[in-house]
């Protein structure tokens, strides 16, 4: 379960569904192959069980399911469970891992009654807008209806991972109660708890070995912060992996401390910025086996450290000890004369990640000189074009890069030139993010919009998957990008186009588009309609601040009984408008949800 | 600089300067969005993060009434733009106000002092000001020959500049140490007279 699930998109039990056909759709307990129906239509399988099947089909069930056990990948399962009712009940009964890209496509009760036997749960929440404070607080997402349900369902339950959902307290303490197996929380972007919380996780789960809290909102108020890390038990305990940088209180250092020495498997240890770096170099001694590493500040508090400045030199043996480091993370407040000490990791390095540190070009370089076997590279542009000159001289495999599969780059202003630059060097790109930071941006060189540059791409990286794209752009992006980009599955588009022509050309032309994020964009119901016949096998569109109306809106809802449609937005509106502020529209088995809150209105 | 539609002049200024946070992240960054919610929400943001940027953004508006450069144009906040996670604009925000309540030191040298001193360049409001706090601070030193004397910074390219040249804002914004200039050189190198 890695924190940027960018693989997998479809939903395990929805398929390709044909709108054309209607209430065929909805075929109850129907044929599940036997009919002779046309290859362009596939039923999905419901999960009823009508009889028993005859001995020799339990046999073969038996059989099948032993097979099945070592099918790993869901889509590769999913399309098992197509082939009959048999393979699908095999299926069904040995899928360990349940992954749902969208929490509301289908209802707990659903999943949980035909997965019976899983192990672990992936589960996926907000829309990603909402990172950006797109999606009012309270919409929904929350976690307590499948932990209830799970609770009763999965009693052997080992594995959470969660994205974007409102995890309460009171959800985290059912978690920790309910499932003596449970190893690994991960929880990414997440909001609605904080320390005690996880003080009843730290307890209670006694064969913990995964706690990564990645990017949440840890609200605690003053008051009432608990000491978690001191809930932990007092024996040994199987963490293999700690991060906790996201949670603002700082912890019982001399807790921590002795957590991590009595924790013999620990391989990854993140730290928040209220670790000083004099307290990292004692963990680092205590843990000399560890492979990820997150520094917390990375300078010297005096509260933390006392009277005594820790030694460059001190710290640097630690470094020198800590000889399976391979990623390094961190780095809050990096006091610049301690990153030195970081020398004798760099050749081991896979992954650095200084996108929290200001780091000069003169600083970074001795750094990166000696990454050599860097893979993935996370930096501010405070290092500058002479920083980045370095990156691509040392670093053969992050460099120039024929071998480069994921940019994300954020900048002032751009050129076509570079972009296309960019799309000759890297075909194997599989994920391009730009964001030029200036709304409308054209190419600062030639005052062009900057439409080649991103066709460049679309069309030299033929294994795009996961396409941002920024500045001015007009229609024309739309076309290249429905016209090559056919692998795309993943849409980000802000600020850009000119006419509806430009999301009918993604609708049509992007066939395995599954996820389309929209905002301030000049598109309208026109285009909107123009997605029906493709709705169904997206996971989602979102659309905020375009030109759709509530008409519009209406009738994609009409035409599609299996879509649910939220549009919600700014209710100082006119009341007489028409206009939709926000449309999050998403395919259910389960129709409307019942925790609607009251912005939200489901056409 | 470039060829953008309207925000030119404020963006090409914003894009040299050199400041901690995010380039292209306004300052404060979390102005209250426009009202996208309803009855049951007051902001956009998760109420305890939006009250602590409130607070903060609060706190700074004294000292940065003077020092607001290119927040003075009138391009409209937008909400959530540029997409970066409110997790590390928050990581941002906690560096800078950090460093905004710590001050804008920089040490102050001066030709034939035996020590040097720190001053906080945000407790002065302008050249005239900090001109008159130098004089004093370093009127000790000053031998018989007169005071004739030169102040000079150096930039965050390295350069030694003259006080004085740019507007106040963007001088305290660049400049990482002063450097007063005595006797024969100063003289030599004052074109008009401060």
């Amino acid at each position: 379960m890695t924190e940027d699930c960018d693989g997998e998109e479809q939903d395990e039990e929805t398929r390709r569904w044909s709108p054309g056909q209607g209430s065929s759709s909805s075929s109850r307990g129907g044929g599940s192959g036997a009919s002779a129906s046309s290859p362009l239509k596939t039923r999905c399988v419901r999960g009823r069980v009508d009889q028993p099947p005859p001995f020799s089909g339990l046999v073969l069930e038996n059989v099948l399911e032993n097979v099945l056990q070592f099918l790993a990948c869901r889509r590769d399962r999913n399309a098992a469970s197509l082939v009959c009712r048999s393979w699908y009940r095999a299926e069904a009964r040995t899928r360990l891992e349940l992954f749902i890209g969208n929490c509301y496509a289908v209802s707990p009760a659903r999943a949980l009654g035909r997965f019976r036997c899983a192990r672990a749960l992936v589960l996926k929440g907000r829309p990603r807008f909402a990172d950006f404070n797109l999606v009012p607080v309270g919409w929904g997402a929350r976690f307590s209806p499948w932990v209830a349900s799970m609770a009763v369902a999965y009693p052997w339950l080992e594995r959470v991972c969660l994205k974007r959902m409102t995890v309460t307290d009171a959800d985290l303490a059912l978690l920790a109660r309910s499932f003596s197996s449970f190893r690994d929380l991960t929880l990414i972007c997440c909001d609605g708890f904080g320390t005690p919380g996880l003080a009843a996780v730290a307890e209670l789960c006694r064969n913990l070995r995964v706690l990564d809290l990645i990017e949440n909102d840890v609200e605690d108020e003053d008051e009432e912060v608990v000491d978690w890390i001191s809930r932990f038990p007092e024996t040994a305990t199987c963490l293999e992996s700690l991060s906790f940088e996201c949670v603002n209180c700082p912890v019982n250092f001399a807790a921590l401390e002795a957590l991590v020495a009595r924790s013999p498997s620990l391989r990854r240890l993140r730290v928040n910025q209220h670790v000083s770096v004099g307290q990292l170099r004692c963990l680092m001694v205590r843990a000399p086996q560890l492979t990820h590493l997150g520094t917390g500040s990375f300078e010297t508090v005096p509260a933390a450290d006392g009277a005594a400045e820790l030694d460059v030199a001190e710290l640097e043996s630690a470094f020198v000890a800590s000889k399976s480091l391979v990623c390094l993370s961190g780095f809050r407040m990096v006091a610049p004369e301690y990153l030195p000490a970081i020398y004798p990791v760099c050749a081991g390095l896979v992954s650095l990640n200084l996108s929290y540190a200001t780091t000069t070009a003169e600083q970074l370089k001795p750094v990166i000189l000696q990454c050599h076997n860097l893979r993935t590279f996370w930096v501010l542009d405070t290092v500058g074009d002479e920083g980045l000159r370095a990156v691509a001289k040392t670093c053969k495999h992050l460099q120039g890069c024929q071998r480069l599969r994921s940019i994300l780059y954020f900048c002032q202003r751009m050129t076509n030139a570079a972009v296309v630059t960019m799309s000759k060097n890297c075909q194997d790109l599989v994920v391009f993010r730009l964001c030029i930071m200036g709304r409308h941006r054209p190419d600062h060189i030639t005052g062009e919009p900057m439409d080649e540059g991103f066709g460049a791409i679309v069309m030299n990286c033929k294994k795009l998957t996961r396409l941002a794209v920024s500045g001015l752009l007009t229609d024309k992006v739309f076309e290249y990008i429905a016209k090559y980009g056919k692998l795309v599955r993943t849409l980000s588009v802000a600020f850009a186009g000119n006419s509806d022509l430009s999301l009918r050309y993604v609708l049509e032309g992007c066939h395995k588009l599954q996820k389309l994020e929209i905002r301030d964009s000049p598109f309208g119901d026109a285009g909107l309609l123009s997605g029906i016949h493709h709705y169904y096998n997206m996971r989602f569109l979102w659309m905020n601040s375009c030109k759709l109306s509530l008409r519009g809106c209406k009738e994609v809802a009409q035409r599609l009984p299996r879509l649910v449609v939220e549009v919600f937005g700014d209710q100082n509106k006119d009341l007489d408008s028409d206009a939709v502020e926000k449309l999050y529209l998403y395919r259910s088995l389960v129709g409307p949800r019942d925790d609607v809150p009251s912005f939200v209105k489901i056409l | 600089m470039d060829g953008g539609v309207g925000y030119v002049d404020v963006d090409a200024l914003k894009a040299t300067e050199l400041r901690l946070g995010l380039p292209g992240s306004d300052e404060p960054s979390e102005k209250p969005p426009p009202p996208t919610t309803t009855t049951t929400t007051t902001t956009a943001a998760r109420p305890s993060k939006r009250s602590l940027d409130e607070d903060r953004a609060a706190r700074r508006e004294p000292s940065e009434g003077g020092r607001a450069t290119s927040t003075r144009a009138t391009k409209a906040q937008v909400v959530g733009w540029p997409p970066i996670r409110s997790y590390r604009k928050n990581s941002f925000q906690a560096m800078k106000t950090e460093a905004e309540v710590a001050g804008l030191y920089v040490k102050v040298s001066m030709d034939g002092a035996p020590y040097l001193r720190k001053i906080d360049l945000e407790v002065y409001k302008g050249y005239k000001e900090l001109r008159e706090a130098l004089k004093d601070m370093f009127k000790c030193f000053e031998g018989c020959k007169g005071s004739e004397y030169a102040i000079t910074y150096e930039d965050k390219d390295g350069d030694l500049m003259l006080v004085g040249d740019v507007p106040w804002e963007m001088f305290t914004s660049s400049c990482k140490k002063l450097r007063i200039i005595r006797g024969a050189e100063a003289i030599r190198g004052l074109g008009s007279s401060q």
